[in-house]
C-alpha cells in the first residue's frame, strides 16, 4: 500500500477521529490556541498601527518588526517562551504563535490609516473633529479593508505555525504528524501524509472562511481599496 | 542531575555559556556549516527555476493568473504539512528540508520577478521594440536588468525566510542550527544550546541578506544615489 493509500484507511478509522487524543481533539486544540494567539495579535498590534498611523510617526518601526519576525525562526520562540516566566504550557504556545501575527496587523493597520484620504481628513478636522475623533470616526472605518485583510493574512499564517507547537507537545494537529514521523515512514507514512492533509485542509479552509468574511465587512465603495490592501498584505508578509 | 555536573563553570542554567560554545565548537560549526549549505542551495535552486517560471507568466498572459494563484495556495500549506507529503516519498534526510524549503523560496521569488517584470515602463518596451530588439534580446537587456530590484528583492525575502524555515526540517532530523535548539530544548530545556542555535540562526539571515544587499548595489549601479 502507497502511503496515500494508508492515509485514506487512516482517515477512515473512527478510532483515530474520537480517541483521546485523536482528530477532533487536536482540531479543537489546534483552533482555540489559534483564535487565542490572533487575538492577543490583534489586542497589541491594532491599537499601536492605529496610533502609528494616525500619527503618521513610526513607519520604520513596522518595517523593523516585520523584518526581525522574518528572521526568528518559530521553533526558537516555542523552545524559549516555556522557559522564560511565562512556564510550560498553553499560555507560550499562544504568545509565540501571537509574535508572528503582530507583523501583517500592525503593517495593514499602519497603511490602512495612511492611505486614508487626506481631504477627508482635513474636512473632519475642519468641522471640529479633535485628533481621537478623526482617528475613530474617520480613519478607522476607511482602514477597514487594510484591517481585514491583515486579519486574514494573520490568521492564516496563526493557523499555520501552530503545526509546529507540536514541537513542543503543545498540542494541535501537528501532533499528529509528529506521532507518525515517530513511528517511522513505513509503519507511520499513512498518518504522516492524513495530518498533512488535515493540517493543509485547514489552513486553506480559514483562508477560503475569512476572505468571503473580508468581502462581507468590506463596503462596496472601498471594494477596490480591498484589492490593493489584499496585494499589500502579500508583499508585506512573505514569511513561512 | 548531570547537566550540573558537566558544566562546573557554569553552574545553573544560564542564558549564554562561552563554556557552552567552547567546548561544543565542533557541532556548532558542523550545525552552521549544514543549515548555510542548505539555504545556499534552496535559494539558488529555486532562483533558477523561478526566473524562467516569472517570464513565461510574463510573455504568456494565460499564464500568469494560473501561475499566481498556484503560488498563492501553496503559500498557504503550512510547512510542516508539506513535510508530511513529501516525506514518505523522499525519505528522511536532508533531500527532504532542500526541496520544502526551495518549494517556498520559488514562490517569493517568482511573485517578486514577476511583479519587478511588470514595473518595466510600456514605453521603455516600445522603444526597444522600435530599436530593433527581438524577444530574447529586449529580455536580456531591458527587461530583466529593469527588473532586478524586484528579482532581488524576491531573492532577499527567499533568503531570509529559508534560513528561518530550514529549521522546521528537525522534523525529518536535518534542520542544521535547528537541530541545535531542539536537542536544547529536549536535553534537560539547555538555554546556552537554545540561545545559541537561535542567535546564529539570526545572524546568519542578517548576514546573508547584508551580502545579498551589497551583491544588489553592484548590480543595480543606476540606483546609487536615487532614494528607492
Amino acid at each position: 500500500m502507497n502511503p496515500v493509500q494508508q492515509a485514506v484507511v487512516w482517515l477512515n478509522d473512527p478510532l483515530n477521529w474520537s480517541n483521546p487524543g485523536g482528530i477532533l481533539d487536536r482540531l479543537g486544540e489546534h483552533l482555540s490556541m489559534s483564535a487565542l494567539a490572533v487575538l492577543l495579535g490583534c489586542l497589541v498590534a491594532w491599537p499601536v498601527g492605529l496610533w502609528l498611523g494616525h500619527t503618521g510617526r513610526g513607519g520604520g518601526l513596522v518595517l523593523l518588526v516585520s523584518n526581525v519576525t522574518l528572521a526568528v525562526p518559530t521553533l526558537a520562540l516555542l523552545t524559549i517562551l516555556p522557559l522564560t516566566f511565562l512556564g510550560f504550557g498553553r499560555p507560550a504556545v499562544v504568545v509565540a504563535l501571537a509574535v508572528f501575527a503582530v507583523p501583517p496587523l500592525l503593517a495593514n493597520a499602519y497603511t490602512g490609516v495612511r492611505q486614508a484620504d487626506p481631504e477627508a481628513r482635513d474636512a473632519a478636522r475642519g468641522m471640529g473633529l479633535s485628533g481621537a475623533q478623526v482617528l475613530r470616526r474617520v480613519e478607522l472605518p476607511l482602514a477597514v479593508p487594510y484591517l481585514a485583510a491583515g486579519f486574514r493574512t494573520a490568521a492564516v499564517q496563526v493557523v499555520a505555525t501552530a503545526a509546529l507547537a507540536s514541537f513542543v507537545n503543545g498540542g494541535g494537529l501537528g501532533q499528529i504528524i509528529r506521532a507518525g514521523f515517530g513511528l517511522d515512514i513505513a509503519a507511520g507514512g499513512g498518518q504522516i501524509v492524513a495530518g498533512g492533509v488535515l493540517v493543509a485542509g485547514l489552513a486553506l479552509l480559514v483562508e477560503g472562511v475569512l476572505a468571503v468574511v473580508e468581502r462581507v465587512v468590506t463596503p462596496r465603495p472601498l471594494r477596490r481599496a480591498r484589492r490593493a490592501a489584499n496585494r499589500r498584505a502579500a508583499d508585506a508578509t512573505a514569511g513561512g | 542531575m548531570s547537566l550540573h555536573l558537566s558544566y562546573r563553570a557554569a553552574p545553573g542554567n544560564p542564558w549564554f555559556s562561552w563554556q557552552y560554545v567552547r567546548d561544543n565548537s565542533d557541532t556548532i560549526l558542523a550545525a552552521l556549516r549544514e543549515h548555510t549549505w542548505l539555504t545556499a542551495r534552496a535559494v539558488l535552486i529555486a532562483a533558477l527555476v523561478a526566473l524562467p517560471l516569472a517570464v513565461a507568466a510574463y510573455w504568456f498572459r494565460s499564464l500568469a493568473a494560473p501561475i499566481v494563484a498556484l503560488t498563492g495556495v501553496l503559500y498557504t500549506i503550512p510547512s510542516l504539512a508539506l513535510f508530511a507529503f513529501l516525506a514518505p516519498y523522499l525519505g528522511i534526510g536532508a533531500i527532504t528540508v532542500l526541496t520544502v524549503v526551495a518549494l517556498y523560496a520559488l514562490l517569493v521569488i517568482v511573485r517578486n520577478a514577476l511583479a519587478g517584470l511588470n514595473q518595466v515602463p510600456p514605453e521603455v518596451r516600445e522603444a526597444a521594440e522600435g530599436m530593433g530588439y527581438g524577444r530574447w534580446g529586449r529580455l536580456f537587456r531591458i527587461e530583466l536588468p529593469l527588473a532586478l530590484p524586484g528579482i532581488l528583492t524576491g531573492v532577499r525575502l527567499a533568503t531570509v525566510s529559508t534560513v528561518a524555515l530550514v529549521t522546521v526540517g528537525v522534523v525529518v532530523g536535518r534542520g542544521g542550527l535547528g537541530q541545535l535548539i531542539f536537542a536544547g530544548f529536549q536535553n534537560n530545556f539547555y538555554k546556552a544550546q537554545i540561545m545559541t542555535g537561535t542567535v546564529l540562526c539570526v545572524l546568519l539571515a542578517l548576514v546573508l541578506d547584508l551580502i545579498l544587499a551589497a551583491v544588489g548595489r553592484l548590480l543595480t549601479p543606476w540606483l546609487r544615489g536615487r532614494s528607492s
